[in-house]
Formats: structure tokens, C-alpha cells, sequence
């Protein structure tokens, strides 16, 4: 790699010592700014054609009929509005979100403070073994679960079955169904928090707790008055952030009920998936999919703000 | 602990209620960990114990089924390697994540380091730019690009995925290698401009060698979004010789009406082995990198 540069960089300059009309180009080209620029190219580049680009041929896509030959307007998108099931995507997208980033952030903020008391020496240990979830890719830990949730074979309602309980039909009763997703995302998504706290956790000086211990604060009232103010910017972007994710997930609710029993489990991107991939309806999927759109831009406005109020603090 | 105990003068007995208390929150704190640990292992351990049991004990539900009571086999995997297309899954994932995490990498630092140390007319809205794209989710780019794929004629081919994966990876890892690119001191430019060093020997010699911890961060984190995306090649490729591993796991690996448990938890856990072992030994590199982007912002 270095040999190759110390061969293209004095062979740059000769160009533009050059006595000819190439000077003009050859300084240009070793003008820091243009040197800048060119090294964003590539980036630029995929970031117009591969994102923005999409997006906004989306928009487009969405207001073409099923064969893409006619344009409907906002007809697909009336059609979706007039549908029950697409209203019930929408409640079950907000329950699904809302209800498992609640509990990820709640089950990472105990374990990052559980692990933050112990001795140093076991921390690593802990934090490692905790974080085991995050690290297998999603998709084939949701075919762990689905096995264990598998209606004849189920290992929890053997379980149940020891202790004198009833079996549940986990993914076939659909309100079970609901609850297995979530949990899963859950199981999934908390270690996240974990990682995220107990690393602000770690930059809370050590000072401010030792002047409330001496001003005799029991532990509750450390965490409400100096834990708690001092992770606040920490705590939304993680939230927002994890509110992206899990509104706009697709492997858990695809591999374990793709959307079923009777559509009570879709999320967006599972109903967009069904629609515009399996029945092959582009534009129907791309407006659906669309409608997750206000949702997110608002998120990012508010993980923006945070992001650089945190880099305003630190400045 | 200890320096309180210095700071406010406490009768020995105090001290060791307050030691003793110490010793409980302690315990309380290995409870409750244990608690949680079972709950984040149990899927991975009840993958394991299914992968190395007979067809016959998954099938018959005699026994515990959280314990191998009838010996442990190591057929399924046999069967994982010879009966199915699993080895083509995981050769097709390995060149596109080798592909990707290359090209990512490549754009990424290149991009980074003229945003973070250079600045152009325009370059920091570019960053905010590269943030925001961060935050649009796969799943409302993959219908408009089966479209852009399609076009291409790259449909259902594993060369579609080294194209599009590059949107999950590129603005992530130029967000956190500008973060570590900037924390590097003014003067060192400065001292490698003076000895007459390019833009080019800048990075390589300087910003690159010293930014390495973010750079190792960054290349995790392209192998592992790489290994495990699922949406795109769901929805892009659907021949088993084209197949990725994730997608291939889930549904070619399921065959017919018969369900062999035992193959598919064998197949899962091979599969998501790689990630694995790479954050078993470089843990500490990646979550300094993960937890950076919102603690330095």
C-alpha cells in the first residue's frame, strides 16, 4: 500500500511542475479543498445513488398502479388508509416499538448498573456473557426461538407442563404471537442499552458520588440526582436510536409468524414485505413502507439535537 | 468506599455495618445477574443442546428436552455438511462480507478522514448528511432497490448484495472513524506537513497507524452487519447457488413438511460462529467504538 503512494504522489507533482496549460489543472488538483472533496467522492456516490436516490424513487414508485404502468397518484396510499389491516399494522408497529424499547431500556439500565457494582476484575466477564444475544445475527437467534416456541416440540411448555400449568400456543394464539415478538426483540435489543449505559455510567465522576455519600444519600437517591441528570443525553439518543431499529425491524416478526396468525403480528416491514415482494405489488410496498417515514424523520430530528448538544457540552 | 470511611469518622461498628451492607448489595447483584444471564443464554444454549441430539430424542419429546439424556451425536452436522446446500451459503457470505467489508472500509476512511481533518465548502453538512443516512432503515430501501438491482441485472445474484450492503455499513463507519480522526492533535498534521508529507502519506502513515483501535471498530462492525443483513437478500435473491447463509438457514435448510430441528440448530449456530469468534477476541475494540459515537458525539 505505502509504495504504491510513494510512487503516485511524486509523479502528481511532476505533472503540475509540467511548464505547459497542465499547470492550472495540477494545481487544482493539489488544492486541499479538491484533494477533500475527491476523497468524499466514493462516499458521495453511494450515498445519492444507493439512499437518496431510493428514497425518492420511492415516492415515485409508490404512486404508479400494480403494473407500474399508470400513475394513480395517492391512490395507494388512500387504498392502504381504507384497509383494516393496514391500520392494524399501524398499532401493532407502535405497540410492538414502543413496548419492547420500554423494557430493553429498562432491563439494560438494571444489568449496566449490576455489572458497574461489581469488582473490576469481573465486569469484562459479565458484560461479555450479557451481550451473547446482540452479537448472533438477529435472523438465526429468531430460528432459536422459534424452535423453542414451536407448537408440539415447545421446550417452555415443557417446562410449564412440569410445574402443573396449561401449554400456550405461543405463536398461533395471537395475542401470544404479540407477546413473542416483543420478547424476542427484547432478549435481543437490551444488551445495546447495556453497553451504552454502562458506558456513560463509567463517565460519571466518582466525585459526585462520593460528596452525596458524604452528605448522606442512600443509593435510590444517587441514582435519581446524579446517575440519572448525567446520563440524560445518553439515555434519549439510545432510546430514539433503538426506536429506529426496532419500528422499522423485519427478521423477527418475518421468521417466527411472518405476519400471521390473521396479519395480528405485521409490522411495516413485514406487511411492505408481503405486498411488494411476495404478491408482487411494488408500489403498494413502497407506499406502505413510506408511511414509516414521518415516524423516523421525527426520531432523527431529536437524535440530531442530541448528538450535537452532547458535542456542544464536550466542546 | 475506603476513602469515605476516611472522610467521616465512624465507630468500628458502623464501618462494618456498612461493609456488611457492601457485601449484601454485592450478592443481590450476582442474584440478579444470574437471573439475566439465564435469560440471554437460554436460546443459545437450547441451540446447542438440540444440534448435538439424535433425530429420534428431538422428535419424541421423552425426555427433558433441556438436557441431551441419550448421548451426544455429532450426525446433524455431518448432514448440515454433506446433504445440504449450507456450504455454498457460507462460501457466497464470505466473498460478499470479504467484498463489503473492503469497500467499506476503503470509502470510509478516505471519506472520514477529508471530513474530519480537511474540511471542503459544503463538508459539514456532508456530515450531518452521512448521520442522517445512518438512521434510514433497510427496510424502506428495499423496494426501490429491487427496481435499481433489477435494472442492473444483478437480481438474485450475490455480486447485488456487495452493491446495496454498502448503504448498512459506509455511514456508520465514517461516522466513527471522523470521531476518532478528529481526536488525533492538530500538531501531528502539522509536524508531517512541515517534513513535506502528501494528504495521501498523511493518512497512511500517520492517521491511519494511530486511529487503528476505531479502525478494527469499524471493520467489526461492517463483518458483522455484512454476516447477519437479511432483509435485502430475502428480498433480492432466491436460487439456493446465490444464497447467503442467514437467509439460507431459515428457509432452503427447511425442507418439505419435516422440520430436522437438529440440522437447522446445528446450521444457525455455524453460521453465526464468525461473529462470534471475532467479538470473543476483539470485544473491547468494538464497544469502544460503538459507545464512542454517543459518548464523543
Amino acid at each position: 500500500m505505502a509504495d504504491t503512494v510513494h510512487t503516485w504522489v511524486p509523479s502528481l507533482q511532476t505533472a503540475g511542475a509540467r511548464p505547459s496549460t497542465r499547470r492550472g489543472l495540477g494545481k487544482f488538483l493539489r488544492q486541499r479543498s479538491t484533494i477533500a472533496f475527491l476523497m468524499c467522492l466514493p462516499l458521495i456516490v453511494i450515498i445519492f445513488s444507493l439512499v437518496i436516490y431510493p428514497a425518492f424513487y420511492s415516492i415515485y414508485l409508490s404512486m404508479l398502479n400494480k403494473a407500474q404502468t399508470r400513475f394513480v397518484g395517492l391512490g395507494n396510499f388512500s387504498f392502504l388508509l381504507s384497509r383494516d389491516v393496514f391500520w392494524m399494522v399501524v398499532w401493532q408497529s407502535a405497540i410492538f416499538a414502543l413496548s419492547a424499547v420500554f423494557f430493553k431500556a429498562v432491563i439494560g439500565l438494571i444489568t449496566a448498573h449490576l455489572i458497574n457494582n461489581l469488582p473490576a476484575k469481573g465486569q469484562r466477564k459479565w458484560r461479555g456473557m450479557l451481550l451473547v444475544p446482540w452479537v448472533i445475527p438477529l435472523a438465526l437467534s429468531s430460528l432459536g426461538w422459534w424452535w423453542l416456541f414451536d407448537p408440539t416440540h415447545s421446550a417452555f411448555n415443557w417446562i410449564l407442563k412440569s410445574l402443573g400449568f396449561n401449554e400456550i400456543a405461543w405463536l398461533s394464539d395471537p395475542y401470544w404471537a404479540r407477546f413473542s415478538v416483543i420478547l424476542v426483540n427484547v432478549w435481543y435489543g437490551a444488551p445495546f442499552f447495556l453497553i451504552m449505559y454502562l458506558a456513560a455510567l463509567k463517565s460519571v465522576p466518582e466525585q459526585l458520588y462520593e460528596a452525596a455519600a458524604i452528605d448522606g444519600a442512600n443509593a435510590w437517591q444517587k441514582f435519581i440526582h446524579i446517575t440519572l441528570p448525567m446520563m440524560r443525553n445518553i439515555i434519549a439518543i439510545t432510546v430514539l436510536f433503538s426506536l429506529i431499529v426496532t419500528f422499522a425491524n423485519f427478521d423477527i416478526v418475518q421468521i417466527m409468524t411472518a405476519g400471521g396468525p390473521r396479519n395480528m403480528t405485521h409490522v411495516f416491514a413485514t406487511y411492505s414485505f408481503l405486498l411488494g415482494i411476495r404478491s408482487g405489488d411494488l408500489p403498494l410496498g413502497a407506499a406502505t413502507s413510506l408511511f414509516m417515514f414521518p415516524i423516523l424523520a421525527i426520531a432523527a430530528i431529536f437524535i440530531l439535537r442530541g448528538v450535537r448538544k452532547r458535542g456542544r457540552d464536550i466542546a | 468506599m475506603t476513602s469515605i470511611a476516611v472522610a467521616v469518622p465512624r465507630s468500628t461498628g458502623a464501618r462494618r455495618s456498612l461493609k456488611r451492607s457492601r457485601r449484601w448489595a454485592l450478592i443481590t447483584s450476582y442474584v440478579f445477574l444470574v437471573i439475566f444471564a439465564i435469560f440471554f443464554l437460554m436460546p443459545p444454549y437450547y441451540m446447542i443442546v438440540t444440534s448435538l441430539k439424535s433425530d429420534a430424542e428431538v422428535a419424541h419429546m421423552a425426555t427433558n428436552p433441556w438436557i441431551i439424556a441419550n448421548g451426544i451425536t455429532l450426525d446433524q452436522f455431518k448432514l448440515l455438511f454433506t446433504q445440504t446446500d449450507f456450504l455454498i451459503f457460507f462460501k457466497n457470505t464470505a466473498i460478499v462480507t470479504v467484498s463489503v467489508v473492503v469497500i467499506t472500509m476503503v470509502v470510509s476512511v478516505l471519506a472520514a478522514f477529508s471530513l474530519g481533518r480537511m474540511r471542503f465548502w459544503g463538508s459539514s453538512i456532508l456530515a450531518t448528511g452521512i448521520f442522517l443516512t445512518y438512521l434510514v432503515p433497510d427496510t424502506l430501501l428495499f423496494i426501490p432497490l429491487f427496481q435499481i438491482v433489477k435494472a442492473i441485472g444483478l437480481l438474485n445474484s450475490y455480486w447485488g448484495m456487495v452493491l446495496v450492503y454498502p448503504t448498512l455499513t459506509v455511514p456508520f463507519c465514517t461516522w466513527i472513524m471522523i470521531g476518532y480522526f478528529q481526536s488525533i492533535p492538530k500538531e501531528l498534521d502539522e509536524a508531517a506537513l512541515i517534513d513535506g508529507a502528501g494528504h495521501m502519506q498523511m493518512l497512511l502513515k500517520i492517521f491511519i497507524p494511530v486511529a487503528l483501535p476505531g479502525i478494527i471498530a469499524a471493520t467489526i462492525f461492517a463483518f458483522t452487519v455484512s454476516w447477519a443483513a437479511f432483509v435485502y437478500p430475502m428480498a433480492f435473491l432466491y436460487s439456493a447457488d446465490q444464497q447467503v447463509l442467514t437467509v439460507g438457514t431459515v428457509t432452503s435448510l427447511i425442507r418439505a413438511d419435516v422440520y430436522k430441528w437438529g440440522m437447522l440448530m446445528a446450521g444457525a449456530l455455524v453460521a453465526a460462529a464468525p461473529p462470534l469468534v471475532i467479538y470473543a477476541f476483539l470485544m473491547d475494540y468494538y464497544i469502544a467504538g460503538l459507545t464512542s459515537g454517543a459518548t464523543k458525539g
